[in-house]
Order: structure tokens, then sequence, then C-alpha cells
């Protein structure tokens, strides 16, 4: 099997001319966005350079200890992505419901996925466990934060609503039904539409990685079913847990609705 | 049916003592922002009093359970609740929130006919006027037949006929089945055609009980 051509710095530079001849379009058509364009490339040139050297480091120091410290410093800058995306204010007992439905069940799915599926040995090769727990990680977080901004602006124009089915005798559950039912539509909407597209649409990252490696496209089909069956179970899996968990907060246990509210005296 | 001691909620109200007696019907009136509706909300505990006690057939409401109260005591707000789906939908919503036995189409249609409504039980219940949808949102609290309604403005959106219709059908309510209505209300012909009691509330700080009037 040949491995993908190393790119020389030539090439590399050639790249980046790509973006700089962009820039002069962007400019001349008084485009206003140079900053924008060239701040997002140099960054993610500057992260993805180091994160190249602390995966090498990692995999050639496999250790349970550093697999561990990874995955806990991708949740973390998950769980608080989720709160720097929200566009309204999150109370402190959904924020905790947050994170605990984005930890619980990504490290469900990636501790079935790992082990009973592609069954790696040892159990924190970093060389499986960090992309793959990248992969997860990323789309569920994704998932949970269009669901928490749908639940809670929901909330919110629907009160009204809500508090009209408390009047009729009805469970805070069944009030909020329709509110978490359309947060967990919104959810996992994206990764069912990429999911409809793949393979016709466009290769998926991963396999396209993998073949450009020189993995035969059969093993990359593969691995690439596998690992969408793995995401789609813990985006719907996280998404469920933050749904069913996280209506909870904006009632109290007098089964009242509690949404900072202007007060209505009248 | 409720006694209310020593009610403090917020700077809104402040209530020494009221009673609402089981079978009667009550007539809540008072400037607009004076707390007529909060007091209400109070009756169903949507909202909790700060302190003071009130009591539901003897019982402080904060020792019953909210939903089985709420299903008891069945409140209409303000502006009427339109659920999506056809107006079948909105009118069995509030037996199937309180977990009742649904009715067949003919009680719907009869409840319907009595409401001075003609659409199809099949029409999409957000295409009515704001009059139609107040006495869906009626007929809905109707057919629970709980032991207390509490009606927020519920001829505000109505012409007179209407509204004439509606007080024959509340006062039928609370005559022949015994039940307890309690209505915040600015018309002045609901107060006078069917009220046993008016309380009258200014700033939400006295409270001004006209004795039976009839």
């Amino acid at each position: 099997m040949n491995g993908a051509m190393d790119l020389s710095l030539w090439q590399m530079a050639a790249s980046y001319l790509f973006i700089v001849i962009l820039l002069i379009i962007v400019k001349t058509r008084g485009i206003s966005r140079e900053r924008e364009i060239l701040i997002s490339s140099v960054r993610m040139t500057l992260q993805l350079v180091f994160t190249g050297y602390v995966l090498v480091f990692i995999f050639e120091n496999p250790s349970p200890l550093l697999t561990v410290a990874v995955i806990i410093i991708m949740e973390i800058f998950a769980v608080n992505n989720i709160y720097k995306r929200s566009k309204n204010s999150l109370s402190r007992s959904l924020k905790r419901i947050i994170a605990f439905s984005m930890v619980s069940g990504t490290i469900f799915s990636l501790v079935y996925f790992l082990l009973v599926v592609v069954r790696i040995a040892p159990w924190y090769d970093p060389r499986y466990f960090i992309p793959i727990a990248g992969m997860l990680i990323g789309n569920s977080m994704t998932g949970i934060s269009l669901g928490v901004n749908n639940m809670v602006s929901n909330m919110y124009t629907q009160r009204l609503l809500v508090e009209s089915a408390l009047m009729l005798g009805a469970t805070p559950k069944m009030a909020a039904k329709e509110i978490t039912d359309t947060a967990f539509d919104s959810a996992i909407l994206p990764t069912i539409n990429s999911m409809l597209g793949m393979g016709i649409v466009f290769l998926p990252g991963m396999m396209t990685g993998q073949i450009l490696s020189g993995t035969s496209p059969v093993t990359a089909i593969e691995y690439q079913i596998a690992i969408m069956m793995g995401i789609l179970g813990s985006v719907s899996l996280s998404v469920i847990l933050f749904v069913q968990l996280g209506y909870g907060t904006f009632f109290n246990e007098r089964s009242q609705l509690v949404i900072e509210r202007e007060e209505i005296t009248e | 049916m409720f006694i209310l001691t020593d009610v403090l909620y917020k700077n809104i109200l402040n209530i020494r003592q009221l009673n609402i007696k089981k079978g009667s019907i009550t007539c809540i009136v008072g400037e607009s922002g004076s707390g007529k509706s909060t007091l209400i909300k109070l009756l169903n505990n949507l909202i909790n009093i700060d302190s003071g006690e009130i009591l539901y057939d003897e019982n402080s409401i904060d020792q019953i359970d909210p939903i089985e109260l709420r299903r008891k005591v069945v409140m209409l707000p303000q502006t009427p609740a339109i659920f999506n789906g056809s107006i079948r939908d909105n009118m069995l919503i509030g037996l199937k929130f309180s977990q009742k036995p649904m009715v067949k189409d003919d009680v719907l249609k009869d409840l319907l006919k009595k409401l001075k409504l003609t659409a199809s039980l099949d029409k999409d219940a957000d295409l009515l006027s704001g009059g139609e949808k107040q006495r869906i949102a009626l007929a809905r609290i109707l057919l629970m037949d709980p032991e207390v309604l509490l009606l927020d403005e519920p001829s505000s959106a109505l012409d007179e006929i209407t509204e004439e219709i509606i007080i024959q059908i509340l006062l039928e309510f609370a005559r022949d089945k015994n039940k307890t209505i309690i209505m915040v209300t600015h018309s002045k012909k609901v107060v006078n055609l069917i009220s046993d009691k008016i309380i009258e509330i200014k700033r939400g700080k006295e409270i001004f009980e006209g004795g039976d009037v009839k």
C-alpha cells in the first residue's frame, strides 16, 4: 500500500497562494471580509500544526492516561462551545444537564463503538481512540447546540401555550412535548441529512482521508458506515438525554413554568 | 370552596380574608394591573403565594398535588390558547391533558352549536377569528366538567349577542351542576346578570367584597 504523497514546502506555499488570490478578488470586489478570511486561515494553520505535533507525540507514547486526558479536554471544549453558541442565557441547571448529556451520551457511544464494533487493542490506542472520539463529540456538540437553541427559544416564544396546557391539567412533560419533539428533530436533522447525501453528493471526510492514504475504498467504506452509525447513535443518545432532562429545568416542583419574564399582573 | 387568609403575593396582592363558596359565581373586577389575573392564578397554583394560606376544600393548596388541583380547578387564560391541529383536536386537548375519557363527535358538535359556532370539526383551528378561538377555548374546559372554572375575561373578544349566549351557558353550568365559577371581567352585563358575589380589587392592596348580589 502506498501512503499519501508528502506535500513539499512549495506545494504548501501554493495552497496559500490560492488564498492570496482569493483575498485580492475579495478586496477588489469590495466584500469587506479579508480580515475574517485571513484570521481564519492563520488560526487554522497554527491550530493544526500544533495538533499535528501533539498527535505525533501521543501516538509515539501511547498511554491510557494521555488518551483519557485528551478526551476530557475535548469534552470540556465541546460543552463550553455549546454554552457560548447559545443565543439565550442558560440557567445553571440547564447547563448541568447539557454537560451531563453531552459527556454520558458520547462516552457511552464511544466505548460501544471502539470496544464492541472496532475492537481496538489496547483499549486506549490513541490512533483510533482520538480521531473517532473527535468525530462523535463534534457531531454531538453540533446536535445538542441546535437542540438547546431550539428548545430555549421555543420555551420563551410558546410560554403562553405551555402555561395554558398546565392550566388544563397537563403534566410538565405533556405541556412541553411539542417543544421537546421539535428540539430533537432540529438536533438530529443535520446528521440525517448528511447521511442521505453521503456517497452521492459528497465523500465524507474520514473516507476521503483513508482513500488518500492508500486504503482500499472498500475498507474506507466499512469504516465510514460504522462511524456513521456511531455518530448517529451518539448524537441521538446525547440529544435524547438532553431533551428528556432539559425540559424539566423550565418547571419547578409545583409544576409551574419558571421562565424569566416580564411580570404579568393584569 | 376557597378560603384565603393573609395572602401576600409580591407587592401585587395583599388579601386579609376572602371566602368563595361552592356553587357560586364570583366576579372579580378592578382596573387594569390591579392583580385580578394574579389572584386567579393563585387559586390553581400556577403561581405560589409568598405568605399566608389558601385552602381548597379545606386542604391547603400547597399540600395538594398541583396537577390534580388543576384538573379540578381549570383555568381559561385571557388569550385563548390554540394548539396545532383541528377544532376537534383543540376541543379534546383538555381531556387529553387531564387524562379523562374522550367524547364522541356528536357531543362536540352539540357544544359548537350551543356556542353559535358553525365551522366543521376538521377545520384548522388556527384559521378561526379571535372570538371563535375564545369560544373553542371555553368549549374545551366545559368538556372537562371541572369542579371550578377560573375564567380570565371570557367574553372580551365577543359581540353582545354572543356574550349573552356565553352568560347563559355559564349560568347553566353553575346552577345545574352545582359548580363554582370565578371570573375576571370588565363586562358590566356579566357582573349584573350572573354574579352571586363581586370582588373588587383596588391596586391589589384592598379587597372590597360585595355581598350577595341576588
